[in-house]
């Protein structure tokens, strides 16, 4: 192996590239790949879960069946709507910094917030709804006259799986809320929107993982 | 040589398995002496004969030969696939008992061992077994996860609360064998000892007749002695004055108890009595609820000699 | 060879907490990772200690109980899942692959962060009354068990995090920052076998993370998942923490034999033998390390079929590991063979992880497991592939790349009496753990059967003289540090780029970007001479 090749490129005119990559184009195909690998093991965090809910359902079929019930299936429906227009209005807003349109991307980054907060409020909702009823994880569980016993074990995954869920939705939020901040400010432009774009694909993960998680315990037959 | 080998790493062999799962395992201990002896003999060899400061005839570089991976893959392969269906066709055999076996029930706890047989007589520790005929153990565990080891057998399942597995042997020597806990499960985890008394069809009939033991012959507190340690009492119990998971029996009878409840009761025989076939009733001040219950599984004669044990403890 | 470099160029303790330089990262991951490895055998010490009669030695049953976990989960999460990749990969894969630093300097302090985080939390347990449930946290038992297991259960959590994102970290610096002309089959295969691991870093390190949250939510709110009596399967708990623990031992193997790849073709001056081999088997074993968990399980109660399965399956993923051994081996025919320090490391390795593997077969195969599962047996084979294996390799690694770590040479002479000890020290620890567990001794097990002492005693003794090498080497090591710095910027003639810069390097590694014309090994094509003296 030879040792040649021109001293490293001035990086004043992108003071967003970093002095480790020679090219812009470099740096965000790798930020892409990092953010991919990312959601793979997000992916596989929340695919243990359901495998571990898969088979408890196995062995509790009737007992889960009788439990999901009280789900409130039309609030889960509008959430399933209301992420689902999110990840539309997320993917407008990397359109929109793709084509260097502040004010669009301001505008779609607060309507995928504002829509996120929704989501939250929705379930703080049901929530609220479970709690009264005594419909809780475990050895909370305090609802009574189940005609089958051991649907605690159904809340305990529903709120494990929405809970975990939903604070990847906050932990979203908190980063939507920082890019919408950013973009006011005027720090991205065509050349470079790589946090948004990164951001959308965490985003569409999010919207994904709802998507399985609501026919998994909103629609059991 | 080959049964120098087995003898040397292997237990004895109590059944005619046994015997075969060495097979298997001297035949890999050959396997992994050889590859060991190549790989370690190829590379002493390079490293001597191509020493840097020596000037040996070096040639061009090899770097790649496809014929050689392609073999040292193949070969391997075939080698690993032999060592698959042998341990598999092992394992079947242990797997499925046969139809005719012999069925006793086996309950591990913390920390001891309880066996049950289909006349309805129970024992603690002891496991006793026909000769020569095919023996099924149903188990499942009352807490933690055990498991049911006899290395002379060459056989081992875990115990699982809320589950039952099997396991299932012949017996082909007549002797004493260990049983061992292989699943570790706390404190007394390696005092989890038992034996598996194999006998000769009569002695075993009659043995189950007389209904354990001969219990009847020895007085009170030699008996409560024996049955100290094979009923696992000393895994908790000290008689020197040590604390344990449960009080000392040293200077206990006779005198003043303080309870977990704040009550104080003297340690009489009915205090005795009671903390053995219901111990929870009283427990001790400062230690934890764990005893299990020895109700129905000692006979009175057993609890009276224990009590008498009990009470020689100065 | 003073002059400015990365260690001098910003001086005070806020320059290094605050570092983006992937070798100061890997510098302060080098001694975290080595504080832990003598945390960690402080612990077997004790262990062994404990084990020289068959009753009580020094300790109690619980206390020892929590030796031989603390052992267990300071030395595999806290010292042999990020030592190489963390400490030796953070500093010399950039280097390697002639780039500036990694793809994401930031989130690399992040992963050291993390790491301190969980092991400040994991060895806060030893406050807290400490951990007995063994690094396995079986269920029923841990569920229901006191100790510190919620705190030690979220450590493994962080930990997991600082795992998962070094692995994100290298995978994109391979794919996106290779030097100008560096093909993938041009790649020093250190770089194929960190690619590997890192792969099975992110796809398994999750699974651990869901299995100790959900190990955590039983304990704290009955969620009834692993315990029987609320309905759930404690067996169940096995798959999981099998599922991500198997293809761990292949992030723990996968970076030792990555190094050793490097270092037999330069103290042979040979190229590698077998190279696309080499490269495809660390990919191989990352596949197939995923489907081999249950021969953790051949007794658990699974099913006969699913026992098959697995054991079919462990048995195909030996093939690929013998592959590379026959190859180092062949790399050294007709070499040139120099035996320093890394080199006798190297050989060591060969010699131990050889019988380290083999004795994976007894296990994969399912009637010899059923008799030598959970007895000293098992422990022998993994310190064999592990210590003998990855320790060992790590050690090799050391040596090779510490004098451009560091800048400087350390004793020859010692490192040799210290190879020596540890390799004799070594073997008999654990050959005799071997026997021990051949005739029926299991493990975990704090009273034995008075027939077992005296391959207790060989083993506790063998200990002492392992313990007494590894001193040694902290000895010179450290020692060299107070020389001059005296190192030559390429000290063993190797070919890769990390020796076309200086010893330490520079804070931006290269003066100039390298530009790649041939292979990482190719001594044929060099003279012996202008390899030997090879200065830039």
């Amino acid at each position: 192996m030879s040792l040649s090749g021109a001293a490293a490129e001035p990086h004043t005119e992108q003071p967003f590239l970093q002095h480790h990559f020679a090219l812009p184009e470099q740096q965000a195909e790798a930020s892409k790949i990092g953010m991919w690998l990312f959601l793979v093991t997000e992916i596989l965090l929340f695919g243990g879960l359901f495998a571990g809910y898969g088979v408890m359902r196995m062995l509790h079929a009737e007992a889960f069946h009788q439990a999901h019930a009280h789900l409130d299936r039309a609030l889960g429906a509008l959430n399933t709507v209301v992420l689902l227009v999110s990840s539309f209005t997320m993917a407008m807003a990397v359109h929109s910094a793709r084509r260097g349109e502040r004010r669009k991307l301001v505008l779609f980054l607060a309507l995928t917030l504002s829509l996120a907060g929704v989501f939250l409020g929705v379930k703080y909702v049901e929530y609220s709804h479970k709690f009264h009823d005594g419909l809780l994880p475990g050895r909370l569980y305090a609802h009574r006259g189940d005609a089958t016993a051991g649907q605690f074990m159904f809340f305990s995954f529903y709120f494990l799986m929405t809970g975990l869920h939903g604070l990847h939705v906050a932990a979203g939020m908190a980063v939507i809320a920082w890019l919408l901040r950013r973009a006011r400010r005027g720090e991205f432009s065509a050349r470079y929107y790589t946090p948004v774009d990164l951001t959308g694909l965490y985003w569409h993960l999010v919207d994904m993982i709802w998507i399985y998680l609501f026919p998994m315990l909103y629609l059991i037959s | 040589m080959i049964s120098w080998l087995r003898d040397l790493l292997m237990p004895a062999a109590g059944t005619a398995y046994a015997r075969q799962v060495d097979d298997l395992f001297v035949f890999l201990t050959g396997l992994t002496l050889f590859f060991f002896l190549l790989i370690a003999g190829l590379t002493a060899w390079f490293v001597v004969r191509y020493r840097r400061a020596r000037g040996a005839a070096r040639g061009a570089a090899v770097s790649q030969h496809t014929g050689l991976e392609v073999a040292w893959s193949v070969i391997p392969l075939a080698l690993v696939i032999v060592i698959f269906f042998w341990g598999f066709h092992g394992y079947i055999n242990a797997a499925v008992p046969p139809a005719e076996a012999l069925e006793i029930k086996v309950t591990g706890r913390k920390w001891l061992w309880q066996f049950e047989y289909p006349n309805g007589l129970r024992t603690i520790n002891e496991l006793h077994v026909p000769l020569g005929k095919p023996v099924k153990l149903v188990m499942v565990s009352e807490d933690v996860i055990h498991s049911f080891y006899v290395p002379t057998f060459r056989i081992k399942q875990d115990v699982l609360p809320g589950k039952y597995t099997q396991l299932w042997f012949q017996a082909a020597e007549a002797g004493v064998h260990r049983l061992l806990c292989a699943e570790y499960c706390g404190t007394g985890h390696s005092d989890m000892l038992g034996a598996i008394h194999v006998q000769s069809a009569e002695e075993y009939a009659q043995w189950l007749e007389k209904g354990g033991e001969g219990a009847e012959a020895i007085p009170a507190a030699q008996l409560g002695r024996l049955l100290y340690t094979k009923y696992g009492c000393d895994a908790c119990h000290s008689l020197d004055g040590s604390r344990g998971e449960g009080p000392s029996f040293r200077g206990v009878f006779g005198h003043p108890v303080r309870l977990a409840d704040g009550r104080t009761v003297t340690a009489d025989e009915n205090y005795l009595r009671e903390s053995i076939v219901q111990p929870q009733a009283k427990v001790v001040a400062g230690f934890q609820p764990v005893m299990p219950t020895f109700q129905g599984l000692l006979r009175e004669r057993e609890i009276t000699a224990l009590i008498e044990f009990i009470k020689e403890q100065k | 060879m003073t002059g400015r470099n990365y260690l001098n160029e910003r001086r005070g303790l806020w320059s290094w907490l605050t570092t983006r330089d992937h070798k100061r990262i890997g510098v302060m991951y080098l001694w975290s990772t080595l504080l832990a490895f003598f945390l960690g055998g402080v612990f077997a010490l004790l262990i062994r200690l404990e084990l020289l009669t068959p009753g009580k030695t020094v300790m109690s049953a619980d206390t020892y109980n929590k030796m031989f976990t603390l052992h267990g989960a300071v030395m595999i999460f806290l010292f042999i899942i990020p030592s190489i990749p963390a400490a030796l990969g953070n500093f010399v894969l950039p280097l390697l692959l002639g780039a500036k630093d990694v793809a994401f300097p930031r989130l690399n302090l992040a992963s050291y962060y993390l790491y301190l985080a969980g092991a400040l939390m994991a060895l806060a347990t030893l406050a807290m009354g400490g951990i007995d449930t063994g690094w396995t946290f079986y269920t029923p038992y841990s569920t229901s068990t006191g100790g510190a297991v919620n705190l030690v259960t979220l450590a493994v959590f962080v930990l997991g995090f600082s795992s998962i994102f070094t692995g994100i970290n290298f995978i994109a610096t391979v794919h996106k920052l290779r030097a100008p002309g560096m093909s993938w089959f041009r790649m020093p295969l250190f770089v194929w076998g960190m690619y590997a691991t890192a792969v099975i870093q992110i796809l398994a390190t999750p699974v651990l993370g869901i299995t100790v949250l959900l190990l955590l939510m039983e304990r704290l709110l009955g969620i009834g998942i692993f315990d029987p009596k609320l309905g759930g399967d404690p067996v169940l708990f096995q798959h999981f923490f099998w599922f991500y623990s198997h293809p761990a031992v292949y992030i723990m193997i996968l970076p030792g034999m990555a190094i050793i790849s490097e270092v037999i073709p330069v103290f042979s001056r040979r190229p590698i033998f077998g190279y696309r081999a080499i490269a495809f088997s660390s990919v191989a074993i990352a596949g197939v390390s995923f489907l081999v968990w249950g021969h953790h399980m051949f007794v658990s109660g699974q099913s006969v079929l699913a026992s098959a399965i697995f054991s079919f399956l462990t048995f195909l993923v030996a093939i690929p590991s013998a592959v590379k051994v026959f190859n180092w081996v062949a790399t050294m025919y007709r070499g040139s063979i120099s035996l320093q320090a890394p080199m006798l490391y190297a050989i060591s390795f060969l010699l131990l992880f050889a019988i380290g593997g083999l004795t994976g077969l007894f296990l994969g195969a399912l009637a010899t497991d059923v008799h030598l599962h959970d007895t000293y047996f098992v422990v022998a084979h993994f310190h064999y592939v592990m210590m003998g294996g990855t320790v060992i390799a790590f050690l090799a690694g050391l040596h090779y790349w510490w004098p451009k770590m560091f800048g400087r040479m350390y004793s020859e002479r010692w490192s040799r009496v210290a190879a020596a000890l540890i390799f004799v020290g070594f073997n008999a620890t654990f050959l005799a753990q071997f026997v021990m567990g051949s005739r029926g001794m299991p493990r975990r097990y704090y009273n034995y059967l008075p027939e077992f002492q005296p391959l207790h005693i060989l083993s506790t003794a063998g200990s002492w003289v392992l313990a007494l090498g590894l001193l040694i080497m902290a000895g010179y090591l450290l020692a060299s540090l107070r020389r001059r710095p005296d190192a030559p910027p390429n000290p063993w003639g190797g070919l890769t780029l990390e020796w076309q810069t200086g010893s330490p390097p520079p804070t931006h590694n290269f003066e100039r970007t390298p530009r790649v014309e041939g292979g990482p090994y190719d001594f044929h094509l060099v003279s012996e001479e202008a390899a030997a003296g090879r200065q830039r």
